[in-house]
């Protein structure tokens, strides 16, 4: 992922767009991050919040014509929080002493303020933050111009006169009963208020000012000409706002604030020489990005006031606040188990992945999290502007790759069981017995052999039945463990060599029984001509009615890799209603269905994720699940979930409560598809396996047999150890339990075996490994 | 299952193609280009060494695992 990429991503991703009532806001107050203060019941923080953005808000927690409200989301669910009584009780309960200005650097700059309304008193305030001399110009004998105006009920004069306060501790000269013109009955005249300062702003209210010879160009109506972003008139050094610039609207106290604010901003600029105009883009309100569901949320309607007149109590705005739908995206990370466990969200983990992908010195402290992903794209179905985590992440592994810091552990087992798929042990490319060409080629997967290969042989008899012209087999694995471990270069190879058997075959239609053989070939092989075999099944007639089958509803769960195959989707439903088996819909399916925990290879690179990810799918219902992945099937088996094959209501299942059957664990995975491979060979194709001496007989406790598959130990390496140490004697004897103790290190894992002799074979009574070599053992 | 076997002190554990008592004796662990001198018992004749489990599954994993994020 090159930089570009990794901003361009990042700013993909609207979690950090502000909610909609600040961006409404013209000054951008975080009502948001004040209305979390009052939730918590600190008063206090909620005013430093809102006193962050408003120079005056005694005045502004009275009067502000909150625009943020008519947009707040909460209006989906109820009625919209009532933010400006919420910022009035900030104001009454957690108002302290006032927030002192920061005391910054004098400048040796003046600027002089014509006018005391809320613009003019914002720019002086915000000026003289910066370290401007600024001087105020008030025609009349209080500051504060139509704010005076309110009901003293509603805005007592007190209050005003506190926010105002705030300015002289700035140091600002105020000059009141001073009106300023260039014509007569002025006490200052304009133009020598523009030569004696090196900036002016002027905020006159709404009123005409063309008697006053201003020698600035006037609208039609008699106000000041004032320019759109800037603020600016004709003269460079005047600017302006207020009720001049909006008149004839009404008056809006923070729109008011704004333009003084927005002035200022020009002023300061002008004053250092800096552009006006550059990156002015998100001033004032905007329509922000992000994007709040309110679905399902329960509608609340506004807290009331016991005394209209004096507010909201503090516990009245505490439960206001509660209100808040506090507004996020994260669409994703509610889906997800994968983007919650690392506590953030895309816009973070894009950044940290780019920085763990670049860092040159130091530890990669992200590995674990890139190679966590299930790569199953679900993030992306959810997310407003289709965010992918997969691709970010199976990038970011095709570069560790690349690069030689993939964590040599981490895939080492699952790519070496696929590599045991493509071995002579399993791999076979074979016409149907009797014919010299095919006319489609049966591909179930290297996982349905494992899981259960009788369920593979029976469909093989079933499609040499029902399609004419030959059905082929081939058995294999189609790469999809490289390609999630970043492996491109071996996946490649993989699906090359896939390619060729096909091509010898005649390039004959592929059947397959996996979601995500399925998936590879549709989007690595466009010339390979792939069907499911469940829209095979779907337009044949199913081999028999069974009539075994209890009418149970099922829950189905449709696997990630089919999440945009619609018309599969569509052909199990079909089948399993030609069964007779009712289905139940599980909150998230189709498109918008859940990983099992095997994505992405997920459960080698973090166990405990993929154990979340599994626990939360099977408890999305209490029904039987029933599955068309011999993984997914074999997944939710293992942590209690009981589970049924749709292959298991076709064919039967074999044994009694087939939901409750466990898959096989990694060993027997092996052995079920050599196995499949030597009884396919002898009963169709007459062929004997060659004669090989009996398996060295393993006892294996419940107990071992779990830690076997926890630690990923197969049987086979059991057996390796076992073997060396009795032909060579390296074996070590603990004289207290009789155990012997010897190790092998076939070629990057030492494995360490506990062992005994049994009367019928060799006891195994624990095992484990490392890579770490110890140099000099004679290994 | 048992624990860590070279712990207990009434245990002995002999190297069977010598049977003589491993003892403990400096050896070198290595992976991924780094290594680190340790102690661990060790056949004094043919010098086989025995990693224990607790060693094995608790701090070489660690290491093995910091040294593949490096």
């Amino acid at each position: 992922m090159d930089h570009t990429k990794a901003r361009e991503r990042e700013s993909q991703c609207i979690q950090e767009q502000p909610p909609e009532c600040t961006s409404a806001c013209p000054v951008h107050v975080n009502a948001r991050g004040m209305i979390e203060c009052i939730r918590k019941g600190d008063f206090s923080a909620g005013f430093a919040v809102l006193n962050r953005t408003i120079p005056f808000p005694g005045i502004i927690g009275r009067i502000c014509d909150h625009p943020c409200q008519t947009v707040c989301k909460r209006i989906e669910a109820g009625a919209a929080i009532r933010i400006n009584s919420l910022e009035r009780a900030c104001v009454e309960y957690g108002r302290g002493t006032q927030n002192k200005p920061l005391r910054v650097m004098k400048k040796d700059k003046k600027v002089a303020i014509v006018g005391a309304g809320l613009s003019g008193l914002t720019a002086a305030f915000d000026l003289a933050s910066k370290g401007c001399g600024v001087e105020i110009f008030e025609a009349g004998r209080l500051l504060g111009g139509r704010v005076r105006e309110f009901d003293a009920q509603l805005l007592p004069q007190l209050l005003i006169d506190v926010d105002l306060a705030a300015l002289a501790e700035l140091g600002v000269v105020i000059h009141l009963n001073a009106p300023v013109t260039n014509g007569c009955g002025g006490s200052a005249s304009f133009d020598g208020i523009v030569a004696g300062f090196d900036a002016v702003y002027i905020g006159p209210g709404p009123h005409a000012v063309d008697h006053l010879n201003l020698n600035l160009p006037v609208t039609p109506s008699g106000r000041v000409k004032i320019a759109p972003v800037t603020y600016g008139t004709n003269n460079p050094k005047v600017f302006a706002g207020g009720g001049q610039r909006y008149y004839p609207g009404d008056y809006s106290p923070i729109t008011s604030l704004l333009d003084g604010r927005l002035a200022a901003v020009s002023i300061d600029r002008f004053l250092q020489g800096a552009s006006l105009t550059a990156q002015r883009e998100q001033d004032g309100p905007f329509v922000t990005a992000l994007y709040t569901n309110t679905q399902g949320i329960e509608p609340l309607q506004a807290v009331t006031m016991s005394i209209t007149a004096q507010g909201y109590s503090r516990e009245e705005a505490i439960n206001e606040a509660r209100r808040c739908l506090n507004c996020q995206c994260l669409e994703c990370v509610k889906v997800c188990e994968y983007l919650a466990h690392y506590g953030s969200y895309p816009k973070r983990y894009v950044r940290e992945i780019y920085n763990n992908d670049t860092i040159i010195m130091g530890s990669h402290l992200s590995n674990r999290m890139v190679n966590t992903c299930a790569l199953c794209s679900l993030c992306k179905e959810v997310c407003p502007v289709d965010l992918n985590m997969a691709d970010i992440c199976l990038d970011a592994r095709q570069s560790m790759v690349s690069k030689g810091k993939m964590p040599l552990s981490t895939h080492d087992f699952a790519l070496r069981d696929m590599q045991f798929s493509l071995s002579e042990a399993f791999y076979l490319a074979r016409h149907e017995p009797g014919f010299s060409a095919s006319s489609a080629l049966f591909y179930p997967g290297c996982q349905l052999s494992a899981s259960s290969p009788h369920h593979v042989a029976s469909i093989y008899a079933y499609l040499r039945d029902v399609i004419e012209g030959g059905v082929g087999l081939l058995l294999g694995c189609c790469g999809a463990p490289a390609a999630w471990a970043g492996q491109e270069e071996l996946f490649h190879r993989t699906l090359q060599v896939m390619a060729e058997d096909w091509q010898r075959m005649g390039k004959p239609r592929i059947i397959t029984a996996c979601s995500s053989c399925y998936r590879i070939f549709k989007d690595n092989l466009p010339d390979l001509p792939v069907e499911s075999l469940w829209t095979v099944l779907d337009n044949s007639e199913l081999p028999w009615v069974r009539t075994d089958i209890k009418p149970q509803t099922m829950a189905i769960h449709d696997p990630c890799t089919a999440r945009h195959d619609k018309d599969v989707q569509q052909s199990i439903r079909r089948i399993v209603a030609k069964l007779g088996v009712p289905l139940r819909e599980l909150d998230h399916h189709s498109d918008l269905t859940t990983c099992c925990g095997y994505g992405g290879l997920m459960s080698f690179a973090n166990p405990e994720v993929a154990d979340k990810v599994v626990n939360r799918r099977i408890k999305e219902s209490d029904a039987d699940y029933l599955a068309y992945c011999a993984m997914c099937r074999d997944n939710f088996a293992a942590r209690g979930k009981r589970v049924l094959h749709v292959l298991d209501l076709i064919f039967g299942a074999g044994g009694e409560d087939s939901a409750s059957r466990k898959g096989p664990g990694y060993s027997r995975r092996h052995e079920n598809r050599a196995k499949l491979k030597t009884e396919l060979l002898h009963d169709l194709w007459g062929e004997k396996a060659a004669e090989k001496g009996p398996d060295m007989k393993l006892i294996i406790s419940r107990e071992v047999s779990e830690l076997l598959e926890r630690r990923m130990i197969l049987e086979e390496d059991l057996r390796q150890v076992v073997r060396h140490a009795e032909r060579t004697s390296e074996k070590i004897r603990n004289t207290k339990t009789g155990h012997f103790i010897a190790r092998r290190r076939p070629v990057s894992v030492t494995y360490w075996v506990e062992y005994s002799c049994g009367d019928t074979g060799f006891i195994i009574h624990n095992a484990y490994s490392h890579r770490m070599e110890v140099v000099g053992d004679g290994l | 299952m048992s624990e860590e076997n070279n712990s207990a002190p009434e245990q002995a554990l002999i190297c069977a193609k010598c049977d003589v008592e491993m003892k403990p004796g400096k050896v070198r662990a290595s992976y991924l280009g780094s290594e680190f001198p340790i102690e661990l018992l060790k056949c004094p004749v043919c010098g086989m060494v025995f990693v224990p489990e607790s060693l094995a599954m608790g701090k070489m994993l660690k290491v093995e695992q910091a040294l593949e994020d490096k």
